[in-house]
């Protein structure tokens, strides 16, 4: 790989996730458990697709091919989308939702945290004005497993069996693959080990506080990182393409 | 009582209309008189209480309802820039209804109960909020024209007498006037757009122009509460004269986007200046306001499925701090 192609997969792959789990979060406009919770949600979903449009940005100028955010949003087809399988997931209830959103920002600050300081000075200043935003989305959502975990006998166990149902799409965060590699030893990016071990110190922190029950490491669902998505993907695609792929060439 | 119940058991026995005595009121009128504003604690007639209830309630509401059919376009918004702004307008509307609760509170309601009033269909939200998004264009006319007929009805609403919502409006106006001119631009672009694009957005115009005129309010002669509203400059301008204002500005914008107003009988009138139009049908706007609109009933029934879905969490929430508050103790 070259340098300019490791920063546009790595950068475009920040982007998938950011915009996958940002057009999640959007499905619960106007589903929100309290009026304060709505305003929480709109306000972290926004900086999801803000933090998407600057990867997809920052790809499209590596990339120099002329690609604008939108091209790499709305017209790539499913396998090309590098995104963790864990964000796609579709949530039947708020616990679902914050549980899904606690394991990945877990995994994201930190990830942000270590790109800030990265060899590629673009890339790095995204991930260190992203990472502040993550911060605090994770505070917000280990608030919630907190009180939920520790709240009734029922959201404890609605809120227990989203973590052993999301479980197993938290093993493909860390899974080394070449593009995770060349990024760490070419551009000084994370480093896959050292995040884990943070990512689970933070991970059994709160869910003992919350009371939960830290699930088992089975068998790991992978794929997502090389564009092998669950059958939620191509849905999730279907509608947020949808206005590009009818009207292609249209400028909005 | 309006949205009252439990809230204001104490209140309502001292606040009672028959106990306010023909001097307390001239003193509150000349208050009113002298463009001042009324505040939370200061004295004020329970039917001012309750209007004020009503129509800030009824405001909120609609801000929470309103976030629907512009909600419903958000995860097909065209452009990544687009899916932004129109969410960070979604979230406003949230803000707003949150603020407009808040001073609602203030006069002795709970947001619980106003909920529960909601929910209960006893409470009422804009009907212009029972039509449906079908296309991208919609997002656009609702932007243009609903919050531009919100915004004639607002500005007037930043000098109403009543302190707390005044303030209130103040904010949201700024916000709203923003939402009005992106909506205004996603006309523009469609209107600069392919054939489709155009066709989209005169389409969008033909099915909002005559809810938005609605959004007024009945006929000045049909209104049942402007008088008394006039008086306590809770209300400044009748339906009809902000109705009015409303199509003599928007004209003259559709004529700039190039669309058509659905309107055989709009016509100038040199003399007065204004635009003369045709009859509004009020048989379709009773109908909505009784639920029979286009989407009245799936509104609703959504904001019942969220607060259901909720309950669990809500729940948990106020458990979790009642643990807390005991081991605090």
């Amino acid at each position: 790989m070259t340098d300019r192609s490791i920063l546009t997969a790595y950068a475009t792959r920040l982007g998938d996730n950011a915009l996958v789990l940002g057009q999640r979060m959007i499905e619960f406009v106007a589903a929100s458990p309290e009026l304060e919770e709505e305003l929480a949600n709109a306000n972290f979903a926004l900086d999801y697709i803000g933090q998407a449009r600057m990867f997809y940005t920052c790809a499209g100028e590596s990339e120099g091919k002329g690609r604008s955010e939108d091209d790499f949003a709305f017209l790539r087809p499913e396998h090309e989308y590098r995104n963790l399988l864990l964000v796609e997931q579709p949530h039947s209830h708020f616990g679902d939702a914050i549980v899904r959103q606690f394991l990945f920002d877990a995994f994201y600050a930190h990830q942000l945290d270590a790109l800030a300081h990265c060899a590629d000075e673009g890339l790095a200043e995204i991930a260190a004005r992203a990472v502040k935003e993550v911060r605090y989305h994770l505070r917000h959502s280990s608030q919630w497993l907190v009180r939920l975990g520790d709240g009734t006998a029922e959201s404890h166990e609605r809120v227990q069996r989203s973590l052993d149902d999301l479980w197993r799409f938290t093993g493909e965060m860390f899974d080394e693959d070449e593009l995770d590699t060349a990024m760490r030893k070419d551009h000084n990016g994370p480093c896959l080990v050292f995040i884990e071990a943070e990512w689970r110190d933070t991970v059994s922190r709160v869910i003992d506080e919350a009371t939960l029950s830290l699930p088992e490491d089975g068998w790991m669902a992978s794929g997502g990182k090389q564009g092998r998505h669950s059958e939620h993907m191509g849905f999730l695609l279907a509608e947020l393409q949808y206005l590009q792929r009818t009207y292609p060439g249209a400028s909005w | 009582m309006y949205t009252q119940g439990l809230d204001q058991a104490g209140r309502d026995a001292a606040g009672a209309a028959g106990e306010e005595t023909a001097e307390q009121l001239d003193a509150f009128q000349a208050r009113i008189d002298a463009e001042e504003k009324i505040e939370a604690k200061d004295w004020m007639p329970e039917a001012y209480r309750r209007t004020l209830v009503r129509q800030i309630s009824q405001h909120a509401h609609s801000e929470i309802i309103g976030m629907q059919p512009e909600g419903n376009w958000l995860t097909r918004a065209p452009t990544l820039k687009r899916k932004a702004i129109l969410l960070a307008k979604v979230q406003d509307e949230a803000g707003h209804g949150l603020y407009l609760y808040s001073a609602a509170e203030t006069l002795g309601v709970s947001r619980d109960q106003m909920v529960a009033d909601l929910l209960s269909g006893k409470a009422k939200y804009s009907s212009i909020f029972n039509y449906p998004t079908l296309t991208w264009a919609d997002i656009g006319a609702i932007g243009w024209l609903v919050d531009g007929a919100a915004i004639m009805n607002q500005i007037p609403l930043c000098r109403c007498s009543y302190g707390p919502y005044a303030r209130a409006m103040i904010r949201i106006c700024k916000e709203e006037s923003f939402h009005q001119r992106q909506g205004f631009e996603i006309m523009l672009t469609l209107c600069g757009g392919t054939d489709e694009q155009k066709a989209m957005a005169q389409d969008a115009l033909n099915r909002f122009w005559w809810p938005s005129l609605m959004m007024f309010g009945p006929n000045d002669a049909a209104s049942k509460h402007s008088a008394q509203s006039m008086k306590w400059k809770i209300k400044r301008f009748s339906n009809d004269e902000l109705r009015q204002k409303f199509i003599d500005v928007t004209v003259a914008q559709a004529e700039f986007l190039g669309l058509t107003i659905p309107d055989d009988g709009l016509r100038l009138d040199e003399e007065s200046g204004h635009y003369e139009h045709s009859d509004i049908d009020w048989e379709e706007f009773f109908e909505v306001i009784a639920g029979n609109g286009p989407c009245n009933r799936q509104r609703m029934a959504k904001r019942r499925k969220a607060h259901d879905d909720g309950a669990w969490v809500r729940e948990a929430a106020r458990a979790y701090a009642e643990k807390k508050a005991a081991k605090a103790a």
